[in-house]
């Protein structure tokens, strides 16, 4: 494998792996605050006992979360050495922040979230699911923002010596791409807690183990999923779309499979590209949509990838295309799921309409595939640039560490992740087998 | 401005080693301290909720010298990349093992974690105690200023040298024993019975190793890198650090009292005090090289001037709200991890 192969492959590997528990944390974060604000300022038990449930869940995917995500910050110096000393004083703004800010709030709180209830009391427990809540989000904001400054550079300058010098600290943290980055990366977050939440409830009524605090976990999770599922696709979706075609246009005609410019383009909703004929295979086109869509004008001409030269094509369109298809198509499916089941609960048939229980409960999975998806549209969209239009990825990786030892540390890391994979999977197990707690707590009578 | 930075990034580091060190410290010692199960779970009691806590200085640390010295980050990580990656993996295997280890009630599975906790704890010591070494003895740069340090090479004394030697072991073993006497001190503070006692014990032996070792290492680090006393000759009042170095003393003193709390604080400004005077009498150089005259200082590493005021203007802030939050999280903790109020996992 060549070297820069390798690099890529462990970074994509080492970041997909540890996504899959941030999104879940910051999304039950969220959750896990509303219910204990119902908990606490509306005398609701429930709400509380399930808050105590999803915390335990939370806390073990928070655990997978700090130990999968310490190797990230340091990988930007052990693989990307040359991308580091040219941008590490803008983008070490942004990483430092999250270690000052973020990191110290959580981890600081985590544990008397998780074990001391008892003895700070139900006004400081609700407090600490706050700051919990707070620091996740902000942490998602820092390297959020940390990417939006390689997706799209504001506020620097090239020095002499070839560096990167930050000359606006103001530009990097009010960067137009980071707030629309961030808005859909959360919401992406909270589709994932929305639907863990809501199976997890369904999980208990299906069974028939119905209790009120599996009520209030299916009821939140669907009523959140279904605002969560509808700004994914408008408003941030959307929005996120459009600043991709101003920007990177190349990028936004490899992720849409638009091999030639068009008046009027159509929106692409199945088909296989073809790179040597350059053409879509099998395509199912919605005519004019994409340039309604992108530009708001019927006729509003698309440029496509044969007006860029190759040497700044993404280095994998094929993957690009899909990973983007895959992320929408996904999302239009929660609009649809989250829409019924937030009819049904509207209307009180809910808990008793099996079927969609069912579909619910076998949905868990996907969220995760969507994120895991938008991030690849972002990540390959990028491409060939580690800092858009400024560095290329080949430039980027460090010079002297040679393929051999980065797949070694590749093995090494798929190893490791193997290992968690199973650890997670049987403690989790325990968790849901183990269920909320079905009685007031004692914890009631504090309130 | 970039001395400010360098003080700061010597400051979260001896934060990290000496607040992670004693939990470190505490995994070293579980095979000693610990006998029975409910003694392993005061150890984990005792150390649970600031583990996290106290490994964020390192985050912060790495988040600070990207911020401030982009290039030594670049070129110390890169060129460390295996022992880097080492470090790594260990402190996922050892954060498991705090994490998971009470989530089953089984004999293997508490067997495999507390092995897991011990080993991973004591290469983690090993591992920064050859870093140290390593930063203090130099590394050899290419002609483009980057390196590759291979794990080791041969432990004699003589070049091309690996980052594990005969130098930069014998610094690892100095930062066991002295993290190990650290952490004796925190068990003997706030835990009771069996293991209080033991860690007393070991601390009293700890002691004059710590004694012995501090001289050795800081002799074979004179020998090693001139560069040092060449520091030391142009700050003559670097030797001020020397005060809490002798901090050291007052350890058995402290304790004979029963002040065992100042005498865990004694040995954090030992350690601190240890840190701060390699570190002052390296200055300017961040990561000297073995060929004279080469190396990075902090001149050539820092990032724009710009970057670091700015960051300057909300990092010493931000210090103020970590210090609030650990200040609290600290005093939450009872006096003593009592081996029967075993509830809190």
């Amino acid at each position: 494998m060549d070297t820069l192969a390798a690099h890529r492959l462990q970074f994509a590997f080492t970041i997909t792996y540890h996504y899959l528990f941030p999104q879940l944390t910051m999304g039950l974060a969220c959750l896990i605050f509303l219910l204990k604000t119902r908990a606490h300022f509306f005398q609701d038990d429930a709400s509380g006992r399930a808050a105590r449930f999803c915390l335990r869940i939370f806390g073990l995917s928070f655990v997978m979360g700090v130990v999968t995500g310490i190797p990230m910050e340091f990988q930007f110096g052990t693989n990307w050495a040359r991308f580091s000393a040219m941008s590490g004083g803008i983008i070490g703004q942004t990483l430092a922040m999250e270690g000052m800010f973020a990191f110290f709030l959580e981890s600081s709180f985590l544990y008397l979230l998780l074990y001391a209830e008892d003895r700070i009391g139900p006004r400081l427990h609700w407090l600490m699911s706050l700051l919990l809540f707070v620091g996740t989000w902000l942490s998602g904001f820092f390297i959020v923002c940390t990417n939006a400054w390689m997706q799209h550079p504001v506020g620097y300058r090239v020095a002499p010596d070839g560096t990167l010098e930050l000359t606006s600290i103001g530009a990097l943290l009010t960067n137009p791409w980071a707030f629309v980055e961030y808005a859909h990366t959360m919401n992406g977050a909270l589709i994932t807690g929305c639907f863990t939440m809501s199976a997890l409830g369904a999980f208990y009524v299906l069974r028939g183990r119905a209790s009120e605090a599996a009520e209030r976990m299916l009821k939140v999770g669907v009523i959140v999923g279904v605002l969560a599922a509808i700004s994914a696709a408008a408003p941030t979706g959307d929005l996120q779309a459009r600043l991709v075609a101003k920007y990177q246009p190349v990028g936004f005609a490899a992720m849409e499979g638009h091999f030639h410019t068009e008046d009027g383009a159509g929106l692409t909703l199945v088909g296989q590209p073809n790179m040597d004929s350059q053409t879509l295979d099998n395509p199912l086109v919605v005519p004019n949509v994409l340039s309604l869509l992108t530009f708001q004008r019927w006729n509003a001409r698309v440029l496509g990838l044969n007006e860029f030269p190759r040497s700044e094509w993404p280095d994998n369109i094929p993957l690009l295309y899909y990973a983007y298809h895959i992320m929408a198509g996904l999302g239009t499916i929660f609009i649809a799921l989250m829409g019924s089941a937030a009819l049904l609960l509207w209307r009180g048939k809910l808990a008793s309409c099996r079927p969609v229980l069912w579909a619910l409960l076998l949905a868990v999975p996907l969220p995760f595939i969507a994120n895991t998806a938008g991030w690849m549209t972002a990540e390959l969209g990028r491409q060939p640039w580690i800092i858009h239009g400024v560095l290329r990825t080949s430039a980027g990786s460090s010079a002297h560490v040679s393929g051999g030892n980065v797949l070694f540390t590749l093995l090494g890391f798929m190893g490791l992740y193997s290992l968690l994979s199973l650890l997670f999977v049987l403690l989790v197990a325990r968790i849901i087998a183990a269920g909320p707690s079905d009685a007031p707590s004692a914890h009631a009578s504090e309130h | 401005m970039e001395t400010v930075w360098f003080l700061l990034l010597t400051g979260a580091l001896g934060a990290y080693v000496v607040l992670d060190g004693f939990d470190l410290g505490v995994g070293m010692l579980s095979v000693l301290v610990a006998k029975t199960d409910a003694e392993k779970r005061q150890l984990y009691r005792s150390v649970g909720p600031v583990w996290d806590g106290n490994e964020v200085w390192l985050l912060a640390s790495g988040g600070t010298m990207f911020l401030a010295f982009p290039k030594l980050l670049a070129t110390g990580l890169s060129g460390f990349y295996l022992p880097i990656m080492l470090v790594l993996w260990l402190l996922l295997l050892r954060a498991l093992s705090i994490e998971l280890r009470h989530q089953l009630h089984d004999s293997m599975w508490t067997a495999l974690w507390d092995a897991l906790f011990f080993a991973s704890s004591l290469l983690l010591v090993v591992v920064f105690g050859a870093a140290l070494g390593n930063v203090l003895r130099g590394v050899s740069y290419g002609p483009d200023g980057h390196f590759f340090a291979p794990l080791w090479t041969t432990f004699l004394p003589i070049a091309p040298v690996g980052a594990l030697d005969w130098f930069t072991v014998t610094i690892a073993l100095e930062s066991v024993v002295v993290l190990a006497l650290h952490s004796a001190l925190w068990l003997e503070w706030r835990t009771d019975e069996q293991v209080e006692r033991r860690a007393a014990a070991l601390a009293d032996r700890l002691f004059w190793l710590a004694l012995v070792g501090a001289g050795v290492a800081t002799a074979l680090s004179l020998y090693v890198q001139p560069r040092l006393l060449a520091g030391l000759a142009q700050r003559p009042w670097v030797f001020a650090c020397v005060l809490p170095v002798g901090a050291l003393l007052l350890v058995p003193i402290l304790r004979k009292r029963g002040r065992k709390g100042a005498a865990f604080v004694a040995s954090a400004l030992h350690i601190g005090g240890l840190l701060l005077a390699a570190a002052l009498s390296l200055y300017p150089w961040m990561l000297p090289g073995t060929e004279a005259g080469s190396g990075l200082t902090v001149q050539t590493a820092k990032a724009a001037d710009y970057s670091l005021m700015v960051g300057l203007c909300w990092w010493l802030p931000a210090l103020g709200l970590v210090l609030f939050c650990q200040r609290y999280v600290y005093r939450q903790l009872p006096a003593k991890f009592s081996l029967e109020d075993d509830v809190a996992h």
